[in-house]
């Protein structure tokens, strides 16, 4: 299944979102870090997981999403979360500790939850897993539509919870995919020396179930493979294993020196940055125009901006707030 | 402290601290070797492991994958067949996904085996928040590890203590957690506590695990608390002395065994109790030093006041997080509250 030009220019349009979006909370965060980096300090406080170089992932899958369909994600969510649809004004405020905020400042940029599309993520390794395959569950026992994604990172892939959700979701036959977020590292271990295998598609073969490995980096063919192992859960033929080839073009969060990182491997990511690669695209197979680029630019840059404008002019919440939503 | 009769200060962060006294230990006894998320070429995210990999190699400093249940029953199983891990959870907050192995092998495999099977294992762990981390990477969880019997349970709150307790804790033939403060390691960019970079002897030297330390004396009120609540004693302290007030405060460095002796002495001095935790109130520390010094029969003169995290899960946003911290002014408002009850 062949991406349209319309869907291409979907996935450019939300990979150019994600992309600023992420370039402006990485200054915004700095503000008030200085000359000593210190987390509690500025307007964005905390850690700080950036997706930079991570958006073919979140778009390629996405595009086949529709609103009921649930997604799990990660640490690393802005990207997932603005594919998803996420409410941006209010996830910004939430990133910034505002009370209008989506969970009025409680949460922060790693416990973001919109159920108006059914996203939420998390700061546990593969802890998304077990409830992305438990809606699936629902889903199937309410009649109901959707689908559910799991999102991870490849460190994740070695956790117990990997290996009983996949297990799980194949023995129950759910409409889940499993989506593995392939950046070669889980903060300064590197996949090759943490992960029995290469490729953790080749895992799928132990639980059952078809497993894909997409190089490259590329929201095209991640739009084909995701495609298909979506369908397949909406037909209800069962769960699938994705695992993406992509690039952390940004440290593991903010802060992170990398120094762990061979000479280099930095500067070759740069060079395959999936951004141009996408607008190259567009430009040969689509006649993609300046004018088409320009306006997009300053339409996605707009869009950040004013959520940005709207988290900067939100109030805090009152600190006693914080008793509150506990139970409901 | 012993730092009275010292000539040439030698200050230390707890980070440090904890790292020189695994070195020590590693460079004595062949059995001891380190594993966890990020500790080795990095030197674990909080710096407690730093130059251990240089110093003694891959074989020895072990990157494990993001597999706790697996590195945590294969700590106990290491233990209990000769060695002595040294096992990071980098963040207590992770224990979940591993506490199996803790609570129901770590802890109790020595009781079950009627004491034939040793499981001296030290799982080094870091607490606490103060940063905007929120709820899942900035929790205590004093209360959930001391309430478990079979694991000794330690929380330094400065660098003297920590290089001491970690000693302590690798020579013994027991399980112990090691719970350090983030807010107190000395890393720059989590904010740094001061009065938690110490004087550090060179030697090696171990603080009992179990003994409490008065780190301040005073008449008139006891206020007790471990890791960043003896700071925020200390403050406090230093506040009521201006109003006249001599507080004495204890900092617990232990929580099991627990050293309830020196508390029961304090407040036997004192007649006021004060106990301070960053862990979530009900349940806990808090509750628990009480509790020992009211069924002692002490005499009081009013009625012993805690400064805890209240139970709710930790906010992001730094007007509620702050809001819910302990601090020294919440223990003068709860002096202050003992004297004149509202
Ligand atoms: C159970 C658990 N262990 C450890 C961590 C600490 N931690 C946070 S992110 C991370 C690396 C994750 O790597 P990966 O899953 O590949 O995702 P990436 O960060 O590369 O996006 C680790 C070890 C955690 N959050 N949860």
């Amino acid at each position: 299944m062949k991406p349209s030009r319309e869907q291409k220019v979907w996935m450019y349009e939300h990979m150019l979102t994600s992309r600023y979006f992420e370039e402006c909370i990485e200054k915004i965060y700095m503000e008030g870090k200085s000359p000593a980096f210190n987390m509690a300090k500025g307007p964005i406080p905390g850690e700080m997981h950036l997706s930079n170089g991570q958006e073919p992932c979140a778009v390629g899958v996405c595009a086949h999403l529709k609103p009921e369909d649930i997604v799990t994600s990660t640490h690393r969510p802005h990207h997932v979360a603005i594919a998803k649809g996420v409410d941006l004004d209010r996830m910004t405020a939430e990133i910034f500790g505002k009370k209008s905020g989506l969970s009025g400042g409680r949460g922060g940029h790693m416990h973001i939850f919109d159920p108006a599309v059914n996203f939420s993520c998390s700061g546990i390794i593969a802890q998304g897993m077990g409830p992305a395959v438990g809606a699936a569950l629902s889903r199937k026992l309410q009649g109901l539509e959707g689908v559910a994604v799991a999102y991870i990172g490849e460190g994740a892939a070695n956790q117990g919870a990997f290996h009983e959700t996949l297990n799980l979701a194949a023995v129950w036959k759910l409409p889940v995919i499993f989506v593995i977020e392939d950046n070669a590292w889980g903060i300064s271990v590197s996949k090759q020396t943490s992960t029995a295998i290469e490729r953790n598609d080749r895992r799928a073969a132990a639980y059952n179930m078809p497993g894909h490995y997409i190089p490259g980096n590329n929201p095209l063919s991640i739009f084909e493979v995701a495609g298909e192992a979506i369908n397949r859960a909406r037909l209800g033929e069962g769960p699938s294993l994705i695992e993406i080839e992509t690039a952390r073009l940004a440290g593991h969060f903010m802060g992170d020196a990398e120094g762990y990182r061979p000479e280099g491997e930095k500067e070759a990511l740069f060079q395959r940055d999936p951004i141009p690669a996408m607008k190259q695209h567009l430009e040969e197979a689509e006649s993609w125009s300046d004018a088409e680029e320009a306006a997009l630019q300053s339409s996605t840059q707009a869009r950040v901006d004013a959520a940005i404008r709207f988290a900067r002019e939100s109030a805090y919440p009152a600190p006693e707030e914080a008793m509150e939503k506990v139970f409901v | 402290m012993t730092v009275a009769t010292i000539k040439k200060e030698r200050k230390l962060t707890i980070a440090r601290a904890m790292a020189e006294a695994i070195a020590q230990e590693m460079r004595t006894d062949e059995r001891v070797f380190v594993m966890g998320e990020d500790v080795g070429p990095l030197g674990g995210v909080f710096g407690n492991t730093r130059g251990l990999f240089d110093e003694f190699g891959a074989e020895r400093v072990r990157d494990t994958p993001i597999s706790e249940t697996a590195f945590m029953g294969a700590a106990v199983g290491a233990a209990s067949d000769g060695m002595r891990p040294v096992v990071e959870l980098m963040f207590v907050d992770f224990f979940g996904v591993c506490f199996d192995a803790i609570y129901n092998l770590m802890a109790k495999n020595t009781y079950f085996a009627g004491g034939e099977v040793q499981v001296p294992v030290v799982l080094m762990t870091s607490t606490g928040g103060g940063y905007s981390d929120a709820g899942q990477h900035s929790q205590c969880l004093h209360g959930t590890f001391a309430h478990l019997p079979g694991m000794k349970v330690v929380a330094p709150s400065n660098a003297y203590d920590a290089k001491g307790l970690m000693t302590a804790a690798i020579r013994d033939n027991n399980p112990v957690i090691f719970m350090f403060h983030k807010a107190l390691q000395g890393m720059g960019w989590l904010g740094t506590e001061k009065d938690a970079i110490v004087h550090v002897p060179e030697e090696s030297y171990e603080v009992p695990i179990g003994k409490a330390a008065v780190v301040r004396e005073g008449s008139d009120l006891t206020i007790v608390g471990l890791t960043s609540g003896v700071h925020h004693g200390l403050k406090a302290a230093r506040e009521l002395e201006k109003q006249g007030v001599s507080a004495e405060v204890i900092d617990l460095r232990s929580l099991v065994p627990l050293d309830r002796e020196t508390v029961i002495e304090s407040v036997r001095k004192t007649g006021r109790l004060i106990v301070v935790d960053e862990d979530y109130q009900s349940y806990g520390v808090t509750g628990e030093i009480i509790c020992s010094v009211v069924e002692r029969n002490i005499p009081l003169k009013a009625a012993p006041q805690r400064v805890a995290f209240p139970d709710i899960p930790i906010p992001f946003t730094p007007p509620m997080e702050q809001w819910a911290l302990p601090n020294a002014d919440k223990i003068i408002a709860a002096f202050n509250q003992m004297e004149n009850p509202s």
